[in-house]
This record gives structure tokens, sequence and C-alpha cells, in this order.
């Protein structure tokens, strides 16, 4: 039944239809009107962040944590491109978001009007779809689409830009289900023969490996149960991307950790050397690949995914299935099952016993200290002291995230919250604040660096506000770490524009806010000064003194492929060649 | 080590050595991609041709059907067989995308362009011209004492060709439409 309402009570109506929770925002004049309705219900809870940037990253804390869409409102001007960095965040990393943007009234759109800005043009390339609704009777159509086209396929961030007049005026209101079929309908089911095909090859494999992406986490649970079935019954090993981490438990016995530009020895070596590859829901980032030409050279290749365009966008592969994880999944299961369940156990076995010798190559050792904290080690201490908990982990960009994906353990999805695809400083914090929302009585713990730190560190406001406990792990070593490790290795070890200098005392900081503070430099105090930020009630930052100038190992130098490795200690002098110099 | 010399091969456009050095054969194609005709649709197209640095050599859109609100966009591009299939592919996952077909490999199809170009001059050289276009079957959509503007529609080789002769004999301003494309046969 149409209802008549006004286009910002629409809004409201439309979101609680969509069984909306949370809605993450900052006002201004151009969506007055439905912060006034909201003002005037108690279904959906707004959270108002600090800055609009904060908003988007605690709404992809949300989504990325609970597998649900994450909700935006944001005024125009400003407020829209204060949201750009956030919204590019999202699409680079598939996380569904619906971002609401208050725009100037219909009649003054092109008049350079107060708090006019091209929101639909400048968030165009950044979203996977925006809407500019110049009619309040389009607007329920339009934001029961946005739902479905940021939670289809493969999701990502929509905008509707509503002008004001929009919001004020009066039109007809209907429910989801009153709304027409979308034409956009994303394929789902893999291609039968293709995917028969890649059960022969599982049968026939003597070095496969599984290279795992987010693009299983963002399928759900049911890709999630299917990929643990098919690695524990294959006994094929598996590696995950940053992204993916989480998709198969670390505690596994098939498990090889994180691959990657960073990742482990073992899992990149089994990329390298494999006989079978099989992407699922990853897309062959260049953090991934390292050299092209030399990437994996003597593999049979699948890949999985959602998004036809992540097909041979990059490497080329021999078994191309368009469709969803959990769907391809499933009937690659029900044939490999039909067909008598075989896998080569010969060769099997000796690529396990290869594996294993890689292993002990032990290529996260590093020098440890009873004199200065090793950022390593303060991992190390938080992962053995909060693994048990119901436990969410956030990060910023930069070392910290590394060694934050090499040293703590995922034993589900939607557990770790980071920027892979577009690497935002400033992420975690916000992002923290999303989870911790979503997740009242779970340890969100975000484990920044102090640089990335500062550049949301407003939302401590958002986190005293609301009361939530989020723990901000701060490995400090007063430098822009990874900046500082790429000009050891590329530049001379000058050390341009990369320290911190004039940084905030932080427990004083954490106080302003009344929040608590915590600092800790000596190796010895730091497991007491974890457990003190577990138990405290409330937000936290942890300022964790580290070791100015360790640098973060393995690593793959940009331009090499990946059985090149730098391990530990080893040289860095020239580990860079001329060609991998232009790389990022 | 001087860290900015780069490698052949190495592209300077991207950051990334992505494109396959040998791989200097490109290729055009025709593409015809059936869109919603909703405000920003072109701007979505041709932001996408722009931001991942792929070609256009030619581009026309209009509407083809109001009732169902859809205009037809063809689309000429340039790049290597890998490129093209990425850039049709890039096209299908824009929302209100509903088709794309590649005209150049879905079989024989007809391309068609329209030109207007004005000649102007005096004696000789304007008589020349006219049965010029007489025989190219172009048509004289505006005269005066000193000017023809001839209209013309065919293959953009014919277009070209017609250009080419047209040059010595004064002409002054011309206008094309791009290429507009269907497959040939009962349907798409």
């Amino acid at each position: 039944m149409a209802q008549a309402m006004s286009g910002a009570k629409m809004v409201v109506q439309a979101l609680k239809d969509q069984g909306v929770e949370v809605v993450f925002g900052y006002p201004g004049g151009a969506v007055l009107p439905i912060y006034d309705e909201i003002f005037q219900q108690n279904d959906i809870r707004h959270i108002l962040v600090r800055h609009e940037q904060g908003a988007v990253h605690a709404a992809e804390g949300y989504a990325r944590s609970t597998g649900k869409p994450g909700v935006v409102l944001v005024t125009s001007g400003p407020g829209a491109t204060n949201a750009v960095t956030g919204i590019t965040d999202a699409l680079l990393d598939s996380i569904p978001l619906v971002v609401l943007t208050g725009q100037v009234p219909t009649f003054m759109i092109g008049t350079d009007g107060f708090q006019e800005a091209d929101t639909v043009g400048i968030t165009r390339p950044c979203t996977k779809h925006n809407w500019l609704v110049k009619e309040t009777d389009q607007l329920p159509k339009v934001i029961h689409e946005a739902f479905h086209v940021a939670t289809s396929g493969r999701p990502g961030p929509v905008l509707i830009d509503i002008p004001k007049d929009v919001q004020f005026a009066s039109g007809n209101y209907q429910g989801p289900r009153e709304i027409g079929a979308s034409h956009y309908k994303p394929k789902v089911k893999g291609d039968i023969a293709t995917i028969t095909q890649l059960v022969e090859a599982i049968e026939n494999a003597e070095r496969p490996v599984f290279y795992t992406g987010g693009g299983v986490i963002n399928s759900g649970d049911a890709a999630t149960q299917l990929l643990r079935e098919i690695v524990d019954e294959t006994g094929f090993p598996i590696t995950s991307t940053l992204m993916g981490l989480g998709c198969y438990p670390a505690s596994g016995k098939s498990w090889l950790g994180m691959l990657g530009m960073h990742g482990l020895y073992e899992a990149n070596l089994a990329m390298h050397d494999c006989d079978l590859m099989i992407n699922i829901g990853a897309r062959f980032d260049d953090r991934i690949t390292g050299r092209i030409a030399d990437f994996s050279p003597n593999s049979i290749k699948a890949h999985i995914d959602i998004d036809p365009s992540s097909i041979n966008k990059v490497i080329h592969v021999d078994m191309p299935i368009v469709g969803d994880v959990a769907h391809v999944l499933e009937d690659v299961l029900r044939v490999w099952k039909s067909r008598g369940r075989k896998v080569n156990k010969e060769g099997l076995a000796k690529w396990w016993a290869q594996i294993e010798d890689w292993k002990k190559v032990n290529c996260l050792d590093f020098k440890n200290s009873d004199k200065i904290i090793k950022p390593q080690y303060a991992l190390q201490r938080l992962e053995e002291l909060t693994k048990k908990h119901d436990r969410y982990i956030t990060t910023e960009v930069g070392q910290h995230q590394m060694w934050a994906a090499q040293f703590l353990g995922f034993e589900d999805p939607n557990r770790w919250m980071t920027s892979g695809g577009l690497g935002t400083m400033g992420y975690g914090f916000p992002a923290s604040i999303g989870v911790q929302l979503a997740h009242p009585d779970a340890l969100v713990i975000n484990v920044a660096g102090e640089a990335s730190w500062l550049m949301n560190m407003q939302e401590m406001g958002t986190a005293v506000q609301y009361r939530l406990p989020v723990k901000q792990f701060i490995l400090n070593n007063e430098r822009l770490g990874m900046v500082r490790q790429w000009q050891e290795l590329l530049h001379g070890e000058r050390y341009s524009s990369s320290w911190s200098e004039a940084l905030p005392d932080f427990v004083k900081l954490a106080e302003a806010f009344g929040a608590k503070g915590i600092i800790c430099k000596d190796p010895a105090d730091l497991d007491d000064a974890i457990m003190e930020m577990i138990n405290y009630d409330g937000p936290v930052i942890f300022d964790c003194l580290v070791e100015k100038h360790e640098n973060c190992f393995p690593m793959i130098p940009s331009g090499e492929p990946h059985n090149k490795m730098l391990l530990g200690e080893a040289s860095t002098q020239d580990a860079i060649g001329s060609s991998g110099a232009v790389l990022v | 080590m001087s860290a900015l010399s780069i490698k052949p091969g190495a592209s300077r456009k991207s950051a990334y050595d992505l494109r396959d050095p040998n791989a200097d054969l490109t290729e055009t194609h025709t593409l015809t991609v059936l869109v919603d005709n909703e405000a920003g649709v072109l701007a979505r197209v041709i932001g996408l041709f722009s931001g991942r640095g792929y070609n256009i050599e030619s581009l026309t859109v209009a509407e083809v059907d109001h009732e169902g609100h859809r205009s037809r966009i063809t689309i000429v591009t340039r790049g290597t067989p890998a490129v093209i299939e990425q850039i049709k592919a890039q096209l299908g996952r824009i929302v209100p995308v509903h088709e794309v077909h590649d005209l150049t490999v879905e079989g024989p199809s007809v391309e068609r362009e329209l030109a207007l170009f004005k000649v102007v001059g005096a004696g000789d050289k304007r008589i020349e011209a006219l049965r010029l276009a007489e025989i190219f079957r172009a048509n004289v959509v505006d005269s005066t004492l000193e000017s023809f503007t001839f209209e013309m529609t065919g293959t953009s080789e014919k277009i070209d060709a017609f250009a080419e002769l047209m040059r010595p004999l004064g002409l002054d301003k011309t206008a094309r439409t791009g290429i507009v494309a269907l497959k040939r046969g009962p349907s798409l």
C-alpha cells in the first residue's frame, strides 16, 4: 500500500524496512529534514561521528563484522567530499555500504550554492552505483534498489544524493515488496562444465594450493563452511590474502598463513611452485602476484569470482568460473564426491614434505630483545593474551598491519577488518567503533601505528560518547614505519618526512577525552599492561613504545617474483631493482 | 642506482608492469552497449574508459526505445585482445548496462557513419566538387553561391575517401557522427 509522506520520512521508513539498526552520520544543512525524522523515532540508532570519513570507516567495520550493509548519512558539499576516501576504500575491498548524502535543493543545483558539490559526479568512479533523486516519488524505489545493488553480486558502496526540497516534498512511499524486481541480477551459479574440469584437476594435481580471498568472506557463512570442508577433505594446502584471513582457521592443519608481499615464505613458495592453483574469491592483486611474468609459472589456474571483470584482468587463467563462491563450491564438492573423492595421495604427500621443509625456514623469526619491545613480540603477546576472547581486530595501514596479519591468528571470518585495496591510513580506529557497536560485548582491538592513528583520532569523542570500549593498541615507533622501510631499501636511507615529530602524550590525550591511557616501554611490563587494557571497561589508548627501526619481513621486493623473498635481516642493499623502483 | 630508469615494457602510465611488452598487436573492435537512458549513464561509460586508460576511437549515443528508456551506445575502441575482453567485462558490470555485444567478433555487422562537409570554392573546383559528390552519392543539403554543404552516409573508409578528395577543392569544415552499427541478420 502506497502511503503519502515526506521524502525525509521515506528515507527513515525505507531504512527500517531494509532492517537497518544503526546509521553513522554527521548532520548539516542539506540533511536537516532527515535528522528531524531520526529524532522522532527510536528504531534506528544514529551514531554521531566526529568527521564524515570516520562515519564511512565505522560503517565499513560494522558491515565487515556482521555481513550486513553499513549505512552512512552525511550532508552536502564537504560532508560528501569527506566521505569519498571511505567510499573508495569500501569499493576496493568490496564492502556493502549505502551512503545517503544531502544536496542543495533541485532548483539550486548548478548555481554553486552554499555547500554544493557535484556529489554524484565526484563519487561516480568510487561507488558501485549512485543516484541523484530529483523527485520524491522516486525515492523509495531508489533506496530499495540501492540496498539490492550494494549487497548483490560483488558487494560495494552505493550513494544516494537527495536534494533538500525532495526531502521536504510529499510523495507516495512503497515498501521493498511493492517495488518490482531489479534488472540487476549477477550470475551466482558457475558453469558446470568448467567446474567438472576443475574437479578433474583436483583429482590429479600433485602440488595443489587453494589461494583464497575476501570473496569467500563476502559470500557468507555457507561459503566458509564449504571451503573448510573442501580443504579438509582434499588435504590441499590453503593460503589467504590479507582480505581473506579467517575464511580458514589459522589453527587448521592445512593452513599456510597469508601470502603476498609480506606473506609467509611457505605460502609464497607454494604459490610459485604449485601445479594447480585454485583461486577462490581473490583477484590477483599486485601485492600478491609480484612480477607478473614470473607468477606461478608452471601451474594450471582456476579462478572462482562473482565479478566477470576480475577474470583474466591481471593473470590469465585456464579455468574461469564466474559465480558466487558458495554456489560454486557446493557444485565442486558435489561433483568431486560423486566421482569418488579422489586425490593424488602420493603427489600430495611429497608436496606436503616440501612445504614442511619451507616451514623450517621459520620466516617470521625475529631478534627479540629484553630491553626494548619489538613490535612482533608485542603482537605475539597480544595474540597469546586475547585469542581466547570473543575478539575482533581492526588495523590501520603500514608495518603494524602486516605484523598483525602475520602474528595474529583468525579462526573465523568477519573477525579481521583492515584496509586492503586502498590502504587507507586512519581506517582502523573508526572501523573499531563500527565493530564494537555491532558486537557490544566483544573485545575489539585496533592494532595501529601512531601516525595512522592520528589521522582519525577525533573519533575518540565518538568512542567515549557511546561508551564503546574499543582498545587502541598503538605500536609507536615514532616513524611512518613502512615509508621508512622503503626509504631504507630504495632511497639510500634518506628518511624524507617519515618520522613522527611532536607526537602527543597518548596517556594525557586519552585522559583529555575521558578515556584510559596506558604507556608501556619495557618488555617485562608488557603482559600486565595488555591485561590492564583488556580488563578496563571503556576505551583505552595503549601507547606501546617499540623498536624504531624494525623492518617488516619477509618481503617480496617490488618487481620480484615469489621465490625471491627477503628474509629477516637479509641484505637489503639494492634489494629493489630499477624496474621495481617505479612500483609502489 | 637510478631509480627512475624505466625498462622497456614497463608502462609509464601505470605503476604496474601489467602489459605484455610483446603484445603490440592491438585490434579495433566495435562494441554496442544497450543502457538505461538515465542521467549520467554516458558519464559512467566514458569515465570507465578514461579511468582505466582505454582508448575511444569513436562513440555515439542516442535513445533508441523511448517507452523502455533505453539508449544504444556504439563504441569503437582499440586494444590488445586481453584489453578488449577486459573492456567488455568492465562495461558489463556497470549497473544500468543491459547488454554488451562485440560486433567485431559476433559475426557480420553493418557499420555506418554520417558526415557533413562544407566545401567553399568557385569555378571549376565548385563544379568538380559537385560531380564527385554525385559519384559518392552525397546529398547537397545547403548551398550558397560560394559553397556547398554535402551530407553523406557510409562506411568510415568511404567518408575518409570523400574528405580526401574534397580537401583540394575547398573543404572548409567537417562534422562526423562516429560509427553506429548493428549485427546483420534477424536478431542481435
